[in-house]
């Protein structure tokens, strides 16, 4: 299997001098394509950060991060937007949908961000998966929180990237509709042959993925195969 | 399934349909917004349509201002020379005698200095004496009738076919004067008109010697010429021998240029208005900007580049900033149809408002400018937002780069200058402008942080809950404090700098006539006549210690130096005025009180006669004119030469009722000049004036009296007119604030609903939370009224020691108006607001803020 995802001597540290905070220390793995991977870890160990520097959100303070075999780290904000908006798929714990458009708009975005046509057939395939296709003029405000997530999952999906982020994705919900949520996830992930990546403190959750890293005080502590997965460490 | 079409990105189209998609729960903010420019763009709007519809209306009737293709005129019989040439022009010629003289009305008895215009021939040429009857205004000619004008005929409640006496002779009232030629409501307030015919003018015995009479010869061409040309040929031989020559074409560029500068000058107040709106602006957008992060920053996340966010509000500014600039332009185009109603004693001609496209063009555009102008600092930040902020909030956006926010800065600055230089069209004062806009601004700015950090340094921690949590708002994030500082203080400093003005010249005017001052004076008194005048007014209970003797005399030449020598020499510090001027000058061996010597000696007697005499001339005459000690002036004293000696130059006190004159003889030179006289006094009422008036003008017909109590209610008329205008055009800057006012509490609403429900939800009583709000916008309300009255009274005060040279003394009474008027308002915008949150359910504006 070809890598996805290769982070090498990833360090990332915020101000200046005395004022100096290291997030993350020295982070070595590679993820291949199809793998399913959790990053766990108490608060404070470096999780969010590091979803966000393999994401493309930030750039490390030192080492280099290989997403689909481009260096994150050499690219400006705007050429990572373009990597993200090809390559990645997010599902975040607050949804992050855009406020002010319909279930069927937000998840339509990241295609028009390509500047692809014929957009709105896929789009309604996609609600239609996530069991919303009657609330696709539905505002977000207008859903419930389980409602909202699965249109962010529609929405991760809709432009097929290779990888797919998800911070911490039923953290806001209920446990009915945290199981519904896992479910949709793992199933089109497994239908798009996407590689996942989760960061959860659940660890029924994580338990889940084929491989899980867990962080703590911006080290990597452990990195093993669940019983889903050999470890590739 | 996807489609083929593969792209590069996103189109423009997309970026458009992606702001509107976006600008859906906003639109009404957003529009709201953008109001606080709608005014400034109104008040420009109406400001250059009415301008535009004056500029064509002064072109149209151009030939009504003046009545004829020529006038010749000066305030000297027309010579033999001029009149010769007057007479071979044109085909058909009108004169006319205007001077002022007391009018007599019979019935009630009321006497008033009057504007006398003896008319012969048909003039006007071009337009009509509107008159009612409408007839009046021609059969008048033919017999002993006057025309009378109407604030004046109102005053003394005469009406047609009344008595009035002018000079000796007792004319019957053929009609009310509505409009003549040149004439507008405000030369009419000042100096109400009468029209005679010129044939009755020698029985008045008012034309004699004193009179100021200016004499007018009107030419009217029935065929086609050339009049440029022709003024061209003739004009030098005109103006030589020191008379004026107006044309249709002049008195239009004349007329132009002042109402140019009016225009103008309003432009500038209303572009006041228009930046106070943009403070608005770029606060509501800033904050707009703000809890947009969150949108911009999933949008980053899911691929959109920051020139791509950067453009969707940006299209959304331009979107809502044309719209409010479409509005600011309908509202403009619409105010323009009540302004020539506004300014109708002050226009020159009549004027039919009508739509400038050439004005709502330029509101349109100024408004998107200033919309992005005024929003790009905070559109710029969306550039720096990080994607990050899906994942934490706390990474918003950085501080920025310093250079792009000064770059900003100087483009505003650049941008105001710019503005009031195509206004003003003189670069330094359009750079003062720019300057006073930006003190009054730091001044303004200053005060709200010097608010916030006084509150928080001397925090009253043992006062009542409510007061803390109110003075509190006042420097916590996201607080109104500056925004509201600087645009109702700039309001109200513009408002009250308006009344300030007003107060002072009036003041000025008030000065000269209170106390024991003299306001009374009469003038025009021949030899024969003083000692009877002197009696009456003894008579009538006036104190009179004498009068004044004048002597009129024309300037030949200063050292050898004389109008000839002037024209050839443009170096010459002299300037043409002071040849061609009539100087009416006195003579006695002391000076009076409102005199004072700065240079050189008075001497009181000329003694020595084998010397010139020496005498004493106003400083500013000699200063403006290069006039030194020891130069020779010869004077034409009515046609004999005198030469005199500069022996002093003296500061005079303009404003002081007495007698003051340019140029003082000693005693001893011109007693035997033929003379007249002037008697300064005092009455004591209106009633004592109109029977001491009467009593004179009974007897002595010829001679003018000014009541210099109907001359303060002239020029407080006068100031009424004028200041009402600008008052107007302040109250905009007002009513501007106002809707920044109401935008930034509606700001601040959307922002402290959550705190105000969550202060519920722990058992804060509504009346508390409304206390709060109270506090809160009394305190803003408070300091920025009084920051713009403080405002106010240094630039008023810096006006009066600088142009009126007077002291400073404000009416506290309006001010005070002004202050509860500010914070009321505020106080009562604030608490609208506040009463829609506290009186719903917690839960429902819970959801309504998501």
């Amino acid at each position: 299997m070809d890598t996805i995802l290769s982070l090498s001597h990833v360090s990332k540290a915020y101000g200046h001098g005395e004022h100096r905070l290291k997030v993350l220390d020295d982070i070595h793995f590679d993820i291949h394509s199809g793998d399913t991977v959790a990053i766990i870890g108490p608060s404070g160990s470096g999780k969010t950060t590091l979803l966000g520097l393999c994401a493309g959100l930030d750039r490390p303070t030192e080492g280099s991060i290989q997403l689909n075999n481009i260096s994150l780290e050499s690219l400006d904000e705007d050429r990572r937007a373009r990597v993200r908006n090809e390559f990645v798929g997010f599902v975040f714990q607050n949804f992050q949908l855009l406020p002010t458009l319909t279930a069927l708009e937000n998840v339509m975005v990241p295609m028009e961000l390509q500047g692809l046509k014929n957009i709105r057939s896929h789009a309604l395939d996609l609600l239609a998966k996530v069991g919303l296709a009657n609330r696709k003029d539905h505002y977000p405000v207008q859903l419930s929180g389980g409602e909202q997530q699965r249109v962010s999952i529609a929405r991760a999906f809709s432009n097929r990237p290779r990888i797919l982020f998800a911070d911490e994705p039923t953290g806001n919900l209920d446990a009915e509709n945290s199981e519904l949520i896992e479910k949709l996830l793992f199933d089109l992930n497994r239908e798009a042959g996407t590689t996942l990546i989760v960061v959860t403190h659940n660890p029924e959750l994580a338990a889940k993925t084929g491989r899980i890293i867990a962080l703590k005080g911006g080290k990597v502590v452990s990195d093993l195969a669940t019983d889903r997965q050999t470890a590739s460490i | 399934m996807i489609g083929s079409s593969r792209q590069s990105g996103p189109s423009v189209a997309w970026l458009l349909s992606m702001a509107w998609r976006d600008s859906r729960r906003n639109r009404s903010r957003l529009f709201l917004f953008i109001s606080s420019i709608i005014l400034g763009i109104a008040a420009l709007v109406s400001v250059q349509s009415l301008s535009d519809s004056l500029r064509s209306e002064i072109e149209r009737q151009a030939a009504e201002l003046v009545g004829a293709d020529i006038v010749i005129s000066g305030n000297k019989p027309l010579n033999e020379n001029i009149g010769k040439l007057a007479d071979s022009l044109g085909d058909r010629r009108a004169a006319q005698k205007s001077f002022p003289s007391m009018a007599l009305f019979l019935r009630s008895g009321g006497a008033r200095l009057v504007q006398v215009r003896a008319l012969e021939g048909d003039f006007p040429f071009y337009g009509q004496l509107k008159t009612i009857p409408a007839s009046a205004g021609r059969s008048f000619r033919n017999q002993q009738e006057i025309l009378v004008d109407k604030g004046l005929l109102l005053q003394f409640d005469g009406k047609v076919g009344d008595s009035v006496q002018l000079g000796m002779t007792v004319f019957r009232i053929a009609g009310m004067l509505e409009s003549a030629p040149g004439q507008t409501g405000l030369t009419s307030a000042v100096a109400p008109v009468i029209f005679m015919p010129m044939r009755y003018l020698p029985g008045t015995g008012l034309e004699q010697f004193g009179s100021r009479i200016n004499h007018s010869r009107f030419i009217k061409f029935d065929r086609k010429t050339d009049i440029t040309s022709l003024t061209e040929r003739i004009e030098d031989r005109i103006e030589e021998a020191g008379y004026e020559l107006t044309t249709i074409e002049r008195q239009q560029e004349q007329t132009s240029r002042s109402f140019r500068d009016v225009g103008r000058f309003l432009s500038l107040i209303g572009f006041v208005a228009l930046l106070l709106g943009c403070i608005g602006v770029a606060s509501a957008i800033h904050v707009y900007i703000r809890e947009k992060i969150g949108t911009i920053a999933i949008l980053r996340c899911l691929g959109a580049t920051s020139r791509q966010a950067f453009l969707i509000y940006l299209f959304q500014i331009l979107a809502f900033g044309g719209l409010g600039s479409l509005a600011g332009s309908v509202l403009g185009s619409a105010l323009q149809f009540y302004l020539p109603v506004l300014l109708k004693d002050i226009l020159p001609v009549s004027v039919e408002a009508r739509i400038s496209w050439q004005a709502i063009g330029s509101g349109l555009g100024l408004g998107l400018i200033i919309s992005i102008l005024f929003a790009l600092a905070p559109l710029l930040s969306i550039r720096r937002i990080s994607p990050l902020n899906t994942l934490r909030m706390e990474f918003q956006a950085d501080k920025g780069d310093r250079l792009t926010s000064l770059l900003v800065y100087l483009l505003m600055l650049a941008f105001i200058w710019g503005f009031s230089w195509l206004q003003i069209r003189q670069v330094l004062p359009s750079l003062y402008f720019t300057l006073a806009i930006v003190v009054a601004f730091l001044v303004l700015a200053g005060f709200a942080r010097l608010l916030m950090w006084a509150v928080k340094k001397f925090f009253p921690g043992g006062w009542p809950y409510v007061w803390r949590q109110g003075l509190a708002n006042l420097y916590r994030p996201q607080n109104q404090t500056l925004v509201l500082l600087m645009s109702i203080g700039l309001g109200t400093a513009l408002f009250c700098t308006v009344l300030f003005i007003q107060t002072i010249l009036l003041d000025r005017v008030k000065v000269s006539t209170s106390g024991a001052q003299p306001n009374i004076v009469v003038f025009d008194i021949q030899e024969t006549q003083r000692d009877s005048i002197v009696a009456i007014s003894k008579r009538e209970g006036l104190d009179v210690s004498g009068t004044v003797p004048i002597v009129t005399m024309r300037l030949k030449s200063v050292n050898r130096i004389n109008i000839d020598s002037l024209r050839r020499d443009s170096s010459l510090p002299m300037r043409p005025w002071l040849f061609n001027r009539e100087y009416r000058v006195t003579y006695r061996d002391t000076l009076v009180s409102s005199e004072r010597i700065r240079k050189g000696t008075w001497t009181g007697v000329w003694k020595d006669k084998s010397q010139p005499p020496g005498i004493s001339v106003e400083e500013g005459l000699a200063k403006r004119n290069g006039i030194r000690i020891g130069d020779t002036l010869t004077f034409d004293v009515q046609g004999t030469p005198m030469a005199t000696i500069v022996g002093s130059l003296r500061q005079v006190e303009w404003n002081r009722i007495q007698t003051n004159f340019l140029v003082l003889f000693p005693a001893g030179v011109l007693e035997k000049a033929p003379k007249f006289h002037v008697l300064v006094s005092r009455v004591e009422s209106p009633e004592h004036s109109a029977r001491y008036q009467q009593a004179v003008v009974k007897a002595f017909p010829n001679v003018s009296i000014i009541d210099l109590g109907l001359v303060l209610d002239v020029v407080s008329a006068l100031l009424d007119k004028i200041g009402f205008v600008i008052r107007f055009m302040a109250l905009y800057c007002m009513a501007t604030g106002i809707v920044v006012l109401i935008a930034s509490v509606l700001i601040s609403k959307y922002q402290r609903i959550r705190e105000s429900v969550l202060l519920r939800t722990i058992g804060a009583s509504r009346r508390q939370i409304l206390a709060i709000t109270a506090i809160e916008y009394l305190m803003l309300g408070a300091l920025a009224a009084l920051t713009g009255i403080l405002l106010a009274m240094g630039g008023s005060w810096i006006l009066a020691e600088q142009v009126f040279d007077t002291t400073f003394r404000p009416d506290w009474l309006p001010v005070l108006g002004v202050f509860a008027g500010v914070c009321l308002l505020t106080v009562g915008i604030g608490m609208t607001n506040s009463r829609q949150v506290v009186n719903r359910p917690p839960l429902e504006v819970l959801r309504d803020a998501s």
